[in-house]
This record gives C-alpha cells, sequence and structure tokens, in this order.
C-alpha cells in the first residue's frame, strides 16, 4: 500500500484535493466518482435472518469525523476501482490501495 | 423590548446606542428539563416553540460556537415548500406557513420576502414531472403555477431560452416561495427564546452523553456537566458525532455543499430561478449580490471548504442558464457541512435511548424547514411522540422500508 500525501492540513498551498489513483498517479477530482464508505460489507444471505445486517450494509454509516476509508473510481482515466484512505476535516490522503488488492480496514487479503 | 416603529423612532434619538442586548447569555444551570444540543436557526425554533406552545420553558440551547454560526449562516437563504412526496409537502407547507407570519410571531424583522421560486423545464418530459408535482402540492394546499415560455419571456428575459441542448420551454412557479435573511431567523428566535426563558449558552461543546439504564441524564459539556429530562439534537452536519457519543449509528454521512455571492450589481433576479437541466439555483439578496449554488461536491466531509472542479461546475450551469453573469465576479464562496441521509428526507423524532430526540438529515432542505422543523420537534419533546406532520420522518424508517425518496435515487446520499 502507497502512502500518499496530497497537501497540508492547513491547506495553504493547494486548495484542490486531487486524488492519487493507483495506476494513474495523482489526477485531478473531476475524473473521479465516488461510492462512498469502504468498510462496510455486503451480506452473503438473503435469508430474513440477515435483515439487521442488510440495514447495516445498505443504510448506516459511521461517517466518521477524522479518516475515513472509501471507495473511488477512475471514471474518468484507467476505470480502476479503489479504496482511498482520506481525513474527512482536513482532506488530506493518507493512504490508496486498488480496491481488489486491500480491504476496507487497510489489510492485504 | 418590543420592537415597533416608534421604538426605532425613541432610539433614533440617541443614536441607536441604547438598544438593549437582543438575548442574555446566562452560566448554565446545574439541570433542565430540555437541553436543545445546537443553536442553528432549528434548535432555536424548538427552544421557541417549547416555550411559547408547549409552556416548557426550563430549556437551554448548547451551541458550541456562536448562534446561527453554523449551516444557519452557510445557506442560500431559499425558502419554498415545491415537495411531492406525501410525507414531505404537508411538513414543508406548514413550515412555510409558519414563515408567512413568523415576523408577527416573533416581534424581530426576518426579512421575508415572497419574491417567487421558478423551476425551469427543458424537455416534454420535464414539464410533466412539474406538471405532476404542481398538481401534488395544490393537493395539499399549498399554491403553484405553470408558466410557458411567454410569460418566463416577461419576467426572466435574461435566459438563454433558445440554448441548443437545453431550450428553455417553461417553468413551474411557487409564488409564496422567496427568500429570508438568514441570520436574521436566528437572532429572531433566540431573542423570542430568551424573552419565554430559555437560557441560550454559547461556546458550549458537548463532548460526551450520560446514559442510565437506556434513558438520557445529561451531557458533559466544555462547561461542565448540565443534568437534562430530555435532550433534542438538533446539529445538522454533525448528527452522526453527536448520535455516536449515545452509541447510535445512523443513515446518514456529511458532506459539503458549496455557495457563492458575487459583487452587489443592480437589480437583476427578483425571483428565485433553478436550472432544470443541471443542479443550480440563483436569487439576488438586497444588498445586490447573487446568491448561487448548485451540486454537492460528492465525498464525505465535515470541512466546511469544497473544491474547485464542483465550483467550476456550478458556474457552467449558471452560464448555461443565464449567459449575462460572465460579466459578473464572484466575491466570496464557502461551504457547508450537510446531513446526507440515504433518502435524501429529514429525521425527525425518537431515538433508541429514551429522552433523546433527533432532528437531523437536512440534507441541502434545513433553511426553508427552520420554522417547521421547530414546530414539530417541540411537539415531539413535549409529548414524547412526533406530531402527524413529522410521522413519516422517524429514524426507523430506514429498517420498516418507509423511505421517502423525493428523487428516487436510492441509498446514495451524494445523489440526493
Amino acid at each position: 500500500m502507497r502512502r500518499v500525501w496530497v497537501h497540508s492540513p492547513t491547506c495553504i498551498n493547494s486548495p484542490t484535493m486531487r486524488i492519487p489513483c493507483p495506476n494513474c498517479g495523482e489526477r485531478g477530482l473531476e475524473e473521479f466518482s465516488y461510492r462512498g464508505d469502504a468498510t462496510v460489507t455486503r451480506p452473503t444471505s438473503i435469508e430474513p435472518s440477515s435483515e439487521s445486517a442488510w440495514l447495516d450494509y445498505v443504510y448506516l454509516r459511521d461517517n466518521p469525523y477524522g479518516p475515513h476509508w472509501e471507495f473511488w473510481h477512475h471514471i474518468s482515466g484507467c476505470r480502476a476501482w479503489f479504496r482511498l484512505k482520506r481525513d474527512t476535516v482536513t482532506h488530506e490522503v493518507l493512504a490508496v490501495a486498488l480496491a481488489a488488492e486491500v480491504d476496507g480496514e487497510g489489510h492485504r487479503s | 423590548m418590543k420592537h415597533s416603529a416608534l421604538q426605532i423612532f425613541r432610539q433614533a434619538w440617541s443614536s441607536h446606542r441604547k438598544w438593549p442586548r437582543t438575548w442574555s447569555s446566562p452560566e448554565p444551570k446545574p439541570a433542565y428539563d430540555v437541553v436543545i444540543v445546537g443553536g442553528g436557526g432549528h434548535g432555536l425554533a424548538t427552544a421557541f416553540y417549547l416555550a411559547s406552545e408547549h409552556g416548557i420553558r426550563n430549556v437551554a440551547v448548547l451551541e458550541k460556537g456562536w448562534i446561527g454560526g453554523g449551516n444557519t449562516g452557510r445557506n442560500t437563504t431559499i425558502v419554498r415548500s415545491n415537495y411531492l412526496l406525501d410525507g414531505n409537502e404537508p411538513f414543508y407547507e406548514w413550515s412555510l406557513k409558519l414563515w408567512e407570519g413568523l415576523e408577527q410571531s416573533l416581534n424581530y424583522n426576518v426579512m421575508m420576502s415572497q419574491r417567487g421560486v421558478i423551476n425551469l423545464f427543458h424537455s416534454d418530459a420535464q414539464r410533466d414531472g412539474l406538471v405532476r408535482r404542481g398538481n401534488a402540492m395544490l393537493m395539499h394546499g399549498a399554491d403553484a403555477k405553470l408558466m410557458d415560455r411567454d410569460e418566463l419571456e416577461k419576467v426572466l428575459p435574461y435566459l438563454d431560452f433558445d440554448n441548443a441542448r437545453f431550450p428553455v420551454l417553461g417553468g413551474l412557479c411557487q409564488p409564496r416561495g422567496g427568500t429570508a435573511r438568514h441570520d436574521a431567523v436566528a437572532w429572531g428566535f433566540a431573542r423570542a427564546a430568551d424573552q419565554l426563558g430559555v437560557d441560550i449558552i454559547q461556546n458550549c461543546e458537548v463532548t460526551g452523553m450520560r446514559i442510565k439504564d437506556g434513558a438520557i441524564d445529561g451531557l458533559d459539556t466544555t462547561r461542565g456537566f448540565i443534568g437534562a429530562g430530555k435532550v433534542g439534537l438538533a446539529v445538522a452536519g454533525n448528527s452522526s458525532r453527536l448520535a455516536s457519543m449515545a452509541g447510535l449509528r445512523l443513515p446518514i454521512e456529511s458532506h459539503v455543499l458549496q455557495a457563492f455571492v458575487t459583487e452587489s450589481i443592480k437589480p437583476l433576479v427578483d425571483t428565485v430561478v433553478t436550472f432544470g437541466a443541471g443542479h443550480f439555483y440563483i436569487s439576488q439578496s438586497d444588498k445586490g449580490g447573487l446568491v448561487f449554488g448548485g451540486d454537492l461536491d460528492g465525498y464525505n466531509s465535515y470541512a466546511q471548504r469544497g473544491n474547485l472542479p464542483t465550483a467550476e461546475h456550478i458556474m457552467e450551469s449558471g452560464m448555461a442558464m443565464m449567459p449575462c453573469l460572465g460579466r459578473v465576479r464572484v466575491v466570496r464562496h464557502w461551504g457547508g457541512v450537510m446531513d446526507m441521509t440515504m433518502d435524501g428526507s429529514p429525521i425527525i423524532g425518537l431515538t433508541p435511548v429514551t429522552g433523546l430526540y433527533l432532528n437531523g438529515g437536512w440534507c441541502y432542505g434545513g433553511f426553508k424547514a427552520t420554522p417547521g422543523s421547530g414546530w414539530v420537534f417541540a411537539y415531539t419533546l413535549a409529548r414524547g411522540e412526533p406530531h402527524r406532520l413529522n410521522a413519516a420522518y422517524r429514524l426507523d424508517r430506514f429498517s420498516t422500508g418507509r423511505i421517502i425518496d423525493e428523487k428516487g435515487v436510492g441509498p446514495q446520499p451524494n445523489l440526493h
């Protein structure tokens, strides 16, 4: 997993958040599309007993104030899906990894 | 002191130097019957209606910064009730009715201006959609008027009617919609609540919640512990953070929404206009600045500032609708943090913790709802059950499948 710093927390030097694609490097925000929280897991069961797991997956979010693992899609570039760890308060990018390689907690699968 | 024309005349004799403070700043008491967290429009309105409608006056409003310093001071001041769904329209229409009498009930000038809100359409399908919406509004007792191109050319001559891609075919107008002065709304509610005995406590951030046997006991704050019989959260933008102190996870993501103001120009936009082919809305403040906004940035954020690609996108939408905007300069822009819910509709009601009530998830519709939200939230806090108007906004609607998805885009908060 690469560790990437996009800009300082005070945002003085670079007012624009740029996203480091694992394939293409740092690119403008307008090339990407955003999916959301990457730590929720889709239940495998469709039995009624898994209802609360589905509620968790579809609707409920930690919505953290600070570091957040999230899915991004390089829609106007290489079209890769990847996970980004980004601070929701400073917009600082902390880590990035292809979605297929790393889970939401940052562990290699 | 009651505000009146006579009072202005009297104060003029002392060069307006003897106006009393608009609200007092008391020290927090050890405990209150009801503590409202969040001194924005919604929290202050809740306190005002608790005191005036339900006679509950042992109430505190806790604000981490200064009142009206959050999203109340960061919106584009639009007031309207042009919703489609049954869960939404009666609530927003009641809110608009409260706006219409707000200055009299608060004895405060909130500069409510019913200058009309016009939603443009650019295709036959969009017209059909807006006709349906207009009919839904009329059936709920709101007002709506379909305008064709000829009528629009008279009131909005500067639109790009013959745009090759998005010609303006007409619009749906809500004549009773308009704008209000956002800061005055917070100040007016604060003053009126203060006069009824509500304690407004600024610079007091909640740092924890004490819960005993599944019921709220009080709040830890930066100014010490404050006991509370009931606690109402009105902290949209930060609802998830506060709810997590009570161990709750909410169907909410926080997103940043930007707004823009141009230099002051002569009167140009004497109504509120929204673009139908992109997300763009514009009005003109009484100072002359054009106030406009558009889409969310689209990613989770608590930063209260956005990024430039969204600013560019919003201005492109504005140029497509009103090409004359290209010569005017933007002088200020800012971001606000929105509670984006999974169905795009707010949450007002009970939580699994006894005595803890939630008012949040306002997406970007919070300002227009201010009086209505306070009114139903006060009812809910006083009675321990939701009013008919906010019964559909219950938190458990996500587990029961009774979601209110006005745009029909599904559980993807950045699309609402």
